[in-house]
């Protein structure tokens, strides 16, 4: 395998609403400028460029194709897309670049998910014979996967709520943060159900963002970054899609992803868990101890830009490397139904 | 430079999406169709509800189906306090994971208690019917605490009907679209009677629409650079096609309209003159519906038509082609 | 640092026709990946990865649809990734399964690519009006049709050569049992004396509207050892431009023309038209045939549809072009682009059946897909790169 480093990374704001298009242009724009002024390149050093995003987030069909101005493809570019969250691009790219017909990589990814009702659009990704006719919402399928949880003893209201004060404490000094605050959990399980088993702070908050990643083989990162992020292992996997087939209390996925990538030593752990319980459930899964930080950004519970937030969560792991705060970081990224997909990618400073 | 608010206004998509079955999920179908709920033995033994078309494991397409019964037990649940449209009740309710005796899966479905006081994992639910049921999953309105009462029984199944081959599934759903900045000022033009292109502050060129990037330079278009309503033909076609909602009799052209001065062509109609009329080069003019019609859109030309000068040369419009 | 070979080691495509109501969704996936399995002589336990390639999820009404497939189509435990490129897509995801090999990542990965049509009606979900926006109305056809009329005015075609094109392809299809559309005997004149619909283009020189899947079996150098025949994959290339840009060739793309040259150069190819045996070229409407044999590269600037013209993309001229009978007759949106891919590897096996190339050695796949912006293409040989 080729050695491949994240050696840069940019992401916009995490907010309720932003006025610009659902093609992402306005956020990407200047993303990539930034990421460009900081590695002091242009689109002329890039090799291949890949991106995630959704139709039935901005509600057309064909809505990346628009998307693709903001990297200014002319001369055109050797260029793939994803319909699944950026980090499965960022995968792609990964893959582009060990067949050795490329050294660098952009990866984007954006969603505008204030343009619809979000937690109703992605019952649509239920099974359309038997499950979506009756449009069930993703906070109902998540507080399903709560609740098993909760009856077999695996954790409690207090542990979901201990991981929302944690999230919102190590938001508060993430200037990117859409969700913020110091409560404590006895505070935060005073407020009312928003969903009974779960309370808003339970829940991520809907968010309009996107975030841009470079990847440089062996060579061209040391050139580019002090501190390459270097990929040790990268994989994904996926469950059935069958709620009722699956026990929701574990994530098969995750681990087989994580076996296949290799998490031994990991110091960082960013996890993109849209819920408190499915951080509880990772934690588990992966065997991520008390030693391991988890999502020092604060994470998807303190921002949430759908089809960018696991290439953020690879970029918020990859920071903690080219900081110099961690030797050793992993970072996930979830799509589907109640952590229906994962993928693991491990990096570390060499 | 004065904040522009960009204009948006909804996208309302909505489809009546038909769904054929194959045959196992047709033979459930059909079976709720007939209130009876149908499952399928895995190569494991599992019996699973509803029925997968193939198995888990060995992916081989299952056929031995096995009838379970209409009610069972909670096995997780969740407060659905304030329903969405489309979902199965109007007012708050469970959503369930439903294990029916003879079953070994859960079936997701809705469960229409009062409050979620009246929910515990392991109680007991019995699937409540629709009147008449057409070989839908929402032939289940929801389920129901079960109760000891004694229910209508099924009606007899009605030998003649067919199988169910096909389901109906209406989605619809509703998107602000936005436009932006450079759109939006693009369209405040056109309110009042203007062309106002943009040109990209790199490759110079003038676009209309104007862009919140260059598709060459990536970055967004910003001079505002106001456009005559007269320019050339780049090239057409003629529409002997009707299409839905086209209000303009066939046949009649479509063209690619490069007005004087701009570096980009865009679609439009060409009228007032025979369709066989129309060539590569022709010089044409915007026809303008009457000023208290101004919307937001181009539409407020309702077409162009030719000016009667001479042709633009070919080379004159060919990198535009 | 030099990529694993890589190759096809089976094909499998469905039966395409307007509506296949006799299947789900799952049930249309799954009889084009028994095929291909059969084909490959794999069992499940041999994929390691599925990649799976649709053109847009409103065609269906299903948000991303292979979560709700991935048990169907034998991904659980597995990395499963869904590409997106319009309609170049199912030729993405040829070449991204590759690109899964190629890399050394896995040894054999299942790749499909589908579109189920009758679910809705493309066009609606295609004229969705937008916004602030003029719906000209004219559909894909009047889309394409003006810059088909720019074709023929910088080329100064004939105009009987996109009657030509529609008519050898409809015969072709007629040696396809898989093809939708079955017109043994279209001849040039019929074509003429079909309906003009966006003039220059007449129906039938217009694609149908399909279901249907197509899939492939990738595997490894090793994988291919137990294979009597693979296709070998000697180069893959993407490219992609702007839909509009001041000053843009829509007749002969940039991206058409980048991709192939990076195509040719991967294969080690100087002289396409002679060292290729068989094309799979992306043809909706008649006349991309000559456009496109321009813009990869296999006839000068202007000269395409001489080529056309002289009968030598018919089976047996000097470029068999389209020998399934192509997108003109059977086009299932987002398997288009993976049956281009998995005919032109069907000819280098020996397995095209009746609309066989005798003695293919090398045959390309061509797919695009937005406003001739997406390209994607791959070169498959008989022998070992």
């Amino acid at each position: 395998m080729r050695s491949v480093a994240v050696v840069g990374f940019a992401q916009s704001p995490q907010v309720r609403r932003t006025t610009g298009t659902t093609n992402g242009v306005e956020m990407l724009v200047p993303l990539i400028g930034e990421v460009f002024g900081g590695l002091g390149i242009t689109k002329h050093d890039i090799g291949f460029w890949c991106s995630g995003s959704s139709d039935y987030l901005a509600g057309r069909a064909f809505s990346f194709v628009s998307a693709v101005d903001a990297t200014g493809p002319v001369p055109p570019i050797n260029e793939s897309h994803v319909e699944v969250d950026a980090a499965w691009a960022l995968y792609e790219a990964w893959i582009k670049i060990q067949t050795g017909e490329v050294d660098t990589a952009l990866i984007y990814g954006f969603g505008k998910s204030s343009a619809g009702d979000l937690r109703r659009t992605l019952a649509l990704q239920m099974d359309p014979y038997t499950v979506a006719p009756l449009w069930p919402d993703s906070v109902g399928v998540a507080g399903l996967q709560a609740q098993l949880g909760i009856d077999q003893g695996k954790w409690n209201e207090q542990d979901m709520a201990e991981v929302a004060v944690r999230c919102r404490r190590d938001a508060e000094t993430n200037p990117f943060a859409q969700v913020t605050g110091s409560k404590d959990a006895d505070a935060l399980l005073a407020e009312p159900y928003l969903a009974q088993p779960l309370r808003r702070h339970d829940c991520a908050p809907i968010t309009d963002g996107a975030a841009v990643i470079v990847l440089a083989a062996e060579g061209r990162a040391r050139s580019l970054a002090e501190r390459p992020a270097w990929i040790s292992g990268i994989a994904h996997a996926i469950d059935s899609a069958h709620l009722g087939t699956r026990d929701l209390t574990t994530s098969p996925s995750a681990v087989a992803a994580a076996q296949r990538a290799d998490i031994d030593g990991v110091e960082v752990a960013e996890l993109y868990t849209p819920f408190t319980h499915q951080e509880l459930i990772l934690r588990a899964e992966l065997g991520l101890g008390d030693d391991v930080r988890i999502t020092p950004s604060g994470g998807a519970l303190a921002g949430n830009p759908m089809f960018a937030g696991g290439l953020v969560r690879i970029g918020e792991a990859a920071r903690q490397i080219s900081a110099g705060t961690a030797g050793r970081v992993l970072a996930h990224a979830t799509g589907g139904p109640a952590l229906q997909q994962n993928l693991i990618c491990v990096m570390e400073g060499r | 430079m004065t904040a522009v608010q960009p204009l948006s206004a909804p996208i309302e998509l909505s489809f009546d999406y038909t769904r054929s079955t194959g045959p196992t999920l047709g033979r459930f179908l059909t079976g709720l169709a007939r209130r009876q709920i149908r499952g399928v033995r895995a190569a494991d033994g599992r019996v699973i509800v509803p029925p997968l078309e193939y198995d888990p494991d060995t992916h081989a397409a299952l056929t031995d189906f096995v009838d379970v019964a209409d009610r069972g037990e909670v096995v997780s649940w969740s407060w659905a306090p304030e329903p969405l449209p489309g979902q199965p009740l109007d007012r708050p309710f469970a959503w369930v994971l439903v294990k029916l005796d003879g079953a070994d899966t859960s079936l997701l479905h809705a469960l229409d208690v009062p409050a979620p006081d009246d929910m515990h994992t392991g109680m007991r639910v019995q699937a409540r019917w629709a009147e008449a049921p057409v070989g839908h999953i929402r032939d289940i309105v929801c389920f129901e605490p079960e109760s000891g009462a004694a229910r209508a029984p099924a009606p007899e199944p009605d030998a003649a009907a067919e199988d169910v081959t096909m389901v109906t599934t209406p989605i619809a759903m509703k998107v602000l679209h936005t436009a932006s900045i450079q759109e939006t000022l693009y369209l405040q033009g056109l309110k009042q009677g203007r062309l106002v292109g943009q040109r990209c502050p790199q490759c110079r060129k003038v676009y209309i629409p104007p862009r919140g990037a260059c598709p060459v330079d990536g970055v967004p278009t910003e001079e505002e650079v106001e456009l005559p309503d007269r320019g050339v033909v780049t090239t057409f076609c003629i529409v002997n096609v009707p299409f839905l909602g086209q209000k303009i009799p066939i046949p009649y052209v479509a063209a690619y309209v490069l007005l004087d001065g701009a570096d980009i062509a865009f679609l439009h109609l060409i009228l007032d003159c025979a369709a066989e009329d129309v060539r590569m080069g022709l010089r044409v003019e915007a026809v303008w519906k009457p000023s208290e019609e101004w919307e937001y859109g181009l539409q407020n030309i309702t077409h162009f038509r030719p000016t009667g000068e001479p042709d633009a040369p070919y080379d004159s419009f060919k990198e535009h082609l | 640092m030099s990529k694993e070979r890589a190759a096809v080691l089976g094909t499998g495509q469905t039966h395409y026709r307007a509506k296949r109501q006799d299947v789900s969704m799952a049930g249309l996936l799954r009889e084009a990946i028994d095929r291909a399995m059969a084909d490959a002589n794999v069992d499940w336990p041999d994929i390691d990865a599925v990649v799976v390639g649709k053109a847009p999820d409103f065609f269906e009404g299903v948000m991303m649809p292979e979560l709700s497939l991935a048990d169907a189509i034998g991904a659980v435990g597995k990395p499963l990734l869904r590409v997106h490129t319009a309609g170049s897509v199912g030729g993405s995801t040829g070449v991204v399964a590759s690109s899964l090999v190629q890399a050394g990542v896995h040894e054999r990965v299942l790749a499909v690519a589908w579109e189920k049509q009758s679910e809705s009606n493309a066009m609606w979900a295609l004229s969705i009006p937008v916004p602030f926006n003029m719906p000209v109305g004219a559909g894909a056809g009047g889309y394409f049709a003006p810059h088909v009329r720019s074709y023929i005015r910088r080329a100064g075609a004939p105009s009987h050569v996109g009657a030509i094109v529609a008519a050898k392809d409809r015969r072709n299809a007629a040696k396809n049992p898989y093809a939708h559309l079955q017109q043994p005997d279209m001849t040039m004149e019929k074509v003429q004396e079909s309906q003009m619909l966006w003039d220059p283009i007449r129906y039938d020189e217009t694609c149908p509207s399909s279901d249907g899947a197509c899939a492939v079996v990738i595997g490894s150098e090793r994988a291919a050892a137990a294979v009597e025949r693979p296709a070998w994959i000697h180069a893959t290339a993407m490219r992609t431009e702007p839909t509009t840009y001041a000053g843009r060739d829509q007749v002969n793309p940039q991206a058409g023309r980048d991709c192939a040259a990076a195509l040719w150069k991967q294969a080690g190819i100087t002289n396409p038209l002679e060292e290729i045996d068989a094309a799979e070229i992306y043809v909706p409407f008649s006349w991309f045939e000559p456009m496109w044999l321009e813009n990869l590269g296999f006839m000068p600037e202007g000269d395409g549809w001489k080529l056309t013209e002289a009968g030598e993309t018919e089976i047996g001229g000097k470029l068999p072009i389209n020998c399934s009978g192509g997108v003109l007759s059977s086009n299932p949106i987002g398997a288009s682009g993976m049956i281009r891919f998995a005919e032109a590897a069907m000819q280098v096996m020996g397995r095209a059946g009746e609309h066989q190339v005798d003695g293919a050695r090398k045959a390309v796949g061509h797919a695009y897909g937005g406003g001739s912006q997406f390209f994607s293409m791959w070169v498959v040989g008989a022998e070992k790169p």
